[in-house]
């Protein structure tokens, strides 16, 4: 057996193997990354200083906006991996697809319970049908219909382009998301970071809002890859056992 | 196209009378309605565009999980994915006719259940017009959800999730229209022009997002 030499591009990793053996050196990396932007993003955050006026509540903010962000950047990934599986049929953009729905869908839960949160001391109420609320919950119930239907096949490998052509076709939710407090004059506040001049808001809120949503998509990446490993290694459990069962039962029929 | 396009009405009409089985469905959830809220005329009619689009929205998902799947069962699924003119006008035109036989009707009846919720002639006319303009978009997008799960044997409730949180907009646009028509300072125009343009939008993408996905389920 010769030994060849890989160039390195994405289609290295479309071995699971040489994947599986890059995860897990990547995984500590990403691991240890993730909890010191979460220690210094926390510790910045609960040394904020009081918002003149909100108080003390605009703490809420540095896990709120983040995980909203966050909410949006899986589908994004979800469609980069959706795009990956119907135009290069690369076989790792479906286990990332599958890997990442459950994690966006976590994730917009916190951003809907935190604003839940939030909103009762800002606004007087726990929840109020405004667009980018809506727009936001509409987008979790895509996520959970997504994962239902990668759990309806019996084969995973089957589920692949029905995921890749679904998830392409929810896209167009996330440019709503994001303009939908432009658009409908809403009680939500408009963006006040991803501004095209300046961000509306002082140094000592920002960096440790940026740092956390640094910290958040650390978090994301490294479950992300953990989970993808988790779901190579289960598909190749299962093929093992039905490699058993079919064993078993020519042994049972000689 | 034409050949196909009567082949699947008079499927539909013939087998089980598909458009009266849904327009008997959107009478029945129209009158489960005033049963729930009870029967005050002024809140009906306050209530009655968005009655009758919920109603017309739930009536046009029915029959979606049968848009491919009996094509497939029987095996002229493959016969129509080998045809030498795109798959995507195919679909096009199947999803015409899902629309012909469920959206169409509503669309036609709305001015009886309109009367019976008590709502203006001019709330009829701006709901029969919204729901021409917008019944179309739940099958095209409708006929997506139908080809990715053409192949799961218990998908029919599948669609529907799958489906529904992608026809909101429509429903949102639709509703504000009637709205705007109705009561002065709200614009009818605009809601209405984004109903139209969600239609002509999806009726694109919609059947090429299908093909794409019929193409290789077909093997």
């Amino acid at each position: 057996m010769t030994t060849e030499t890989i160039k390195p591009s994405i289609w290295a990793f479309a071995n699971p193997t040489r994947f599986n053996t890059f995860a897990s050196k990547a995984i500590p990396v990403l691991a240890i990354i993730t909890f010191a932007l979460l220690a210094v993003g926390l510790w910045m955050s609960f040394n904020a200083p009081e918002d003149y006026q909100q108080g003390y509540t605009v703490l809420i903010m540095f896990i709120h906006v983040p995980a909203a962000w966050l909410a949006m950047m899986s589908y994004a990934v979800m469609s980069a991996s959706a795009i990956g599986t119907i135009v290069w049929r690369h076989p790792l953009a479906n286990v990332s697809l599958r890997s990442a729905a459950p994690l966006g869908a976590m994730f917009t839960i916190l951003a809907l319970a935190t604003g839940s949160l939030w909103g009762k001391p800002m606004w007087g109420t726990w929840w109020e049908w405004d667009a980018r609320m809506t727009s936001v919950l509409v987008l979790l119930i895509i996520y959970l219909g997504l994962i239902a239907l990668s759990k309806a096949f019996d084969e995973p490998s089957e589920a692949a382009l029905p995921l890749a052509v679904m998830t392409l076709t929810g896209a167009p939710l996330l440019p709503i998301i994001k303009f939908s407090v432009d658009w409908w004059n809403t009680l939500h506040q408009p963006a006040s970071v991803s501004r095209f001049d300046r961000p509306a808001m002082s140094a000592e809120f920002l960096y440790p809002l940026l740092i956390m949503a640094l910290a958040y998509t650390a978090i994301f990446f490294t479950l992300h890859m953990m989970a993808m490993r988790n779901e190579i290694l289960s598909r190749r459990i299962r093929t093992m056992k039905m490699q058993a069962a079919r064993k078993q039962s020519s042994k049972g029929a000689a | 196209m034409l050949a196909l396009l009567k082949r699947e009405i008079l499927l539909s009409i013939r087998a089980g009378g598909g458009a009266l089985t849904g327009v008997l469905f959107f009478l029945a959830v129209v009158s489960v309605f005033p049963f729930a809220v009870g029967p005050d005329t002024k809140l009906l009619s306050h209530l009655a565009p968005a009655i009758l689009w919920i109603g017309a929205l739930l009536a046009s998902l029915l029959g979606l999980d049968k848009l491919f799947a009996q094509e497939r069962e029987d095996g002229s699924l493959d016969l129509l994915v080998m045809q030498p003119h795109p798959l995507a006008i195919t679909i096009f035109i199947k999803a015409l006719a899902h629309w012909t036989m469920t959206g169409l009707p509503l669309v036609v009846a709305t001015p009886m259940f309109g009367i019976m919720l008590n709502l203006s002639p001019l709330g009829i006319g701006a709901t029969m017009i919204t729901l021409l303009a917008g019944t179309p978009a739940i099958s095209f997008i409708g006929a997506v959800g139908a080809a990715v799960s053409v192949k799961l044997p218990r998908g029919s409730m599948l669609i529907s999730v799958l489906v529904l949180p992608l026809v909101i907009p429509i429903l949102i646009f639709g509703v504000a229209a009637i709205t705007g028509a109705l009561e002065d300072p709200a614009p009818f125009t605009a809601p209405f022009l984004f109903v139209c343009a969600i239609t002509l939008f999806t009726s694109v993408l919609g059947p090429l997002a299908a093909s794409i996905m019929l193409r290789h389920s077909a093997d």
